[in-house]
């Protein structure tokens, strides 16, 4: 018997390393046709803001070489919507519901987290400083050192549960990002958010989305996020949560000997929507075949 | 309940630039409501790395078989209608919500355009078990864009309009004779977005209730990316799953 559990801190135990992206698994109900929820570590629901959003106009998609971009731009019905609304059909799922907050100033970000911090079965805030589809603030905070030790620091003091920070991509040195996160009382951080990036039609000489760019994601990000993840699980003590491009439980084993205590698998639930379960199982043959007692075994087990 | 499934590629019949395949599943279908949409994995090329949405043709449940017709418009679908007889092809299904069911003894248009006649066969049939026989209006751009013509022709009275005149009447469907002669009560309508505006005017013009089916580019096809939403009386939702029918009167055209 593999012993799967992961304690990432202030609360938060995962019964295995396994977590499924926000906005790539809808708030969990879309799923439970292909998914028994009890199999994952957690889920962490679509990025949602103090106030509703549209969103941007269609098209919002892009197929790229093993990935897609995507600039959605964080629709959403609003943190009292989920709290009247979806929380109460969730709330007793048998995993880990994690709140992905998002906002576009200062005041929103520590207005929302108050909010959440009030509901019981959210064990977790994934703060999202690193979405490059809206215009204001999101990934304005996450890709300065100030700006990230500001929202962290404001929403560490009225959120008292587990603080996880996603952190951009689009930064020159993401482990001093990572490290600014930390010292400002983050739990942990997890890390890759989408790539920025752009795809164009060339027989129509326009981009194929309809606000030009957007965020890549996907199997063609893989080697990025591993890089970032291994950066950052030497910079920080906190535990680093490892997502970009997961396809498969090899890709997460990878992601956990670079350092990262847990794994999110994001744009694969999209082609395989029973993808997340079979990574879980995929961790333990692993681990039993390599005959690790312990999933933690594998943290930073890189032989480098 | 949806369910994600190997099929087998059980027949292929060519028709040019597209193809029907007869995919054969071991296990029972789920149930499946004409109008629904199924995503199937298109492998061994990395520029098809989702999933591609397709409306389901027909469907035997006896056999536990459904029909795809697969137009070839790029590389997913000329990956797909390359498959041999005998390959497994993966497929989610089923997706969306499927067209609304007439009352009996309503008069019911069924529009197609171009490879949008595809869900219109499955429709038509299920519309025929429930006692009702629909009229349907085909339209291509040309004669051969017009598949299976006969086996339409058995599910209800067909009209056909062809851009250049080669088979039915010249022009385009919403020209077509039938709009004086008849009257309808639901029209239902699946083709090129331009083409279902200009049925859905119609249909607003004459205060007639239509559905038109409608087709984004997904990613996941179950409600959770968000990329293929419609702009709606009610804001922006999705169309694989609050769609891929909508009603004309809740969307914004």
């Amino acid at each position: 018997m593999v012993n799967t559990t992961i304690d990432l801190g202030r609360g938060l135990v995962l019964r295995n390393p396994v977590m499924t992206a926000s906005g790539t698994f809808g708030y969990g109900e879309e799923y439970t046709d292909f998914v028994d929820l009890s199999q994952l570590g957690g889920i962490i629901v679509k990025g949602t803001t103090l106030h509703p959003r549209e969103g941007n106009p269609y098209p919002r998609m892009a197929e790229t070489p093993s990935g897609m971009l995507n600039c959605v731009g964080l629709q959403n019905k609003g943190v009292q919507y989920f709290i009247d609304t979806i929380y109460p059909r969730i709330r007793d799922f048998d995993t880990n519901v994690l709140l992905n907050l998002s906002g576009s100033t200062l005041e929103d970000y520590v207005k929302g987290a108050e909010m959440v911090n009030e509901l019981e079965k959210i064990p977790a805030i994934e703060l999202n400083v690193s979405c490059p589809n809206v215009k204001q603030g999101g990934m304005a905070f996450g890709v300065t050192t100030t700006g990230i030790a500001q929202v962290v620091s404001e929403v560490r003091k009225v959120y008292h549960k587990h603080l996880m920070v996603k952190l951009s991509p689009n930064v020159t040195n993401i482990a001093e990002i990572a490290l600014a996160a930390e010292t400002a009382g983050a739990d942990s951080v997890s890390l890759i958010n989408t790539l920025m990036g752009m795809a164009i039609d060339a027989e129509k000489r326009k981009p194929k989305l309809s606000v030009i760019t957007g965020g890549l994601s996907g199997a063609c990000v893989k080697p990025v996020a591993l890089r970032m993840v291994w950066q950052v699980a030497k910079a920080v003590k906190i535990p680093v949560v490892g997502l970009g491009g997961i396809s498969n439980a090899t890709d997460a084993v990878e992601f956990m000997l670079a350092g990262a205590s847990a794994i999110e698998i994001g744009t694969a639930n999209f082609i395989d929507p029973a993808v997340s379960a079979k990574i879980a199982r995929g961790i333990i043959e692993y681990c039993e075949h390599h005959g690790f007692q312990n999933v933690t075994d594998l943290i930073g087990a890189l032989e480098c | 309940m949806k369910q994600i499934k190997d099929f087998k590629l059980a027949e292929k019949h060519d028709f040019g630039r597209s193809v029907v395949l007869r995919l054969r599943s071991e296990k029972p279908l789920p149930e499946i409501l004409p109008g629904q949409f199924v995503q199937v994995r298109v492998d061994g090329s990395p520029s098809t790395y989702l999933r591609r949405p397709i409306s389901i043709h027909n469907v035997d449940t006896q056999k536990n078989e459904i029909d795809l017709l697969v137009q070839q418009v790029g590389e997913g679908t000329r990956h797909l209608a390359a498959a041999s007889v005998g390959d497994l092809i993966n497929i989610v299904l089923p997706l969306g919500n499927g067209f609304s069911m007439p009352e009996k003894g309503e008069k019911v248009l069924l529009v197609g355009g171009g490879i949008g006649i595809a869900p219109l066969f499955y429709f038509a049939k299920v519309l025929n078990e429930n006692s009702v026989q629909p009229v349907l209006l085909l339209g291509g751009k040309t004669k051969s864009d017009l598949l299976r013509l006969e086996e339409y022709r058995r599910l209800g009275e067909t009209f056909v309009t062809t851009e250049d005149g080669s088979l039915g009447e010249k022009g385009f469907v919403t020209m077509h004779s039938v709009w004086k002669e008849r009257t309808f009560d639901k029209i239902y309508v699946c083709g090129p977005k331009p083409m279902m505006k200009a049925v859905a005017k119609i249909a607003t013009e004459k205060e007639i209730w239509c559905e038109v089916s409608l087709e984004n580019l997904m990613a996941c096809g179950l409600g959770a990316c968000l990329c293929c939403v419609e702009d709606t009386t009610e804001g922006h939702v999705c169309v694989c799953k609050e769609g891929p029918v909508f009603n004309t009167r809740r969307l914004k055209w």
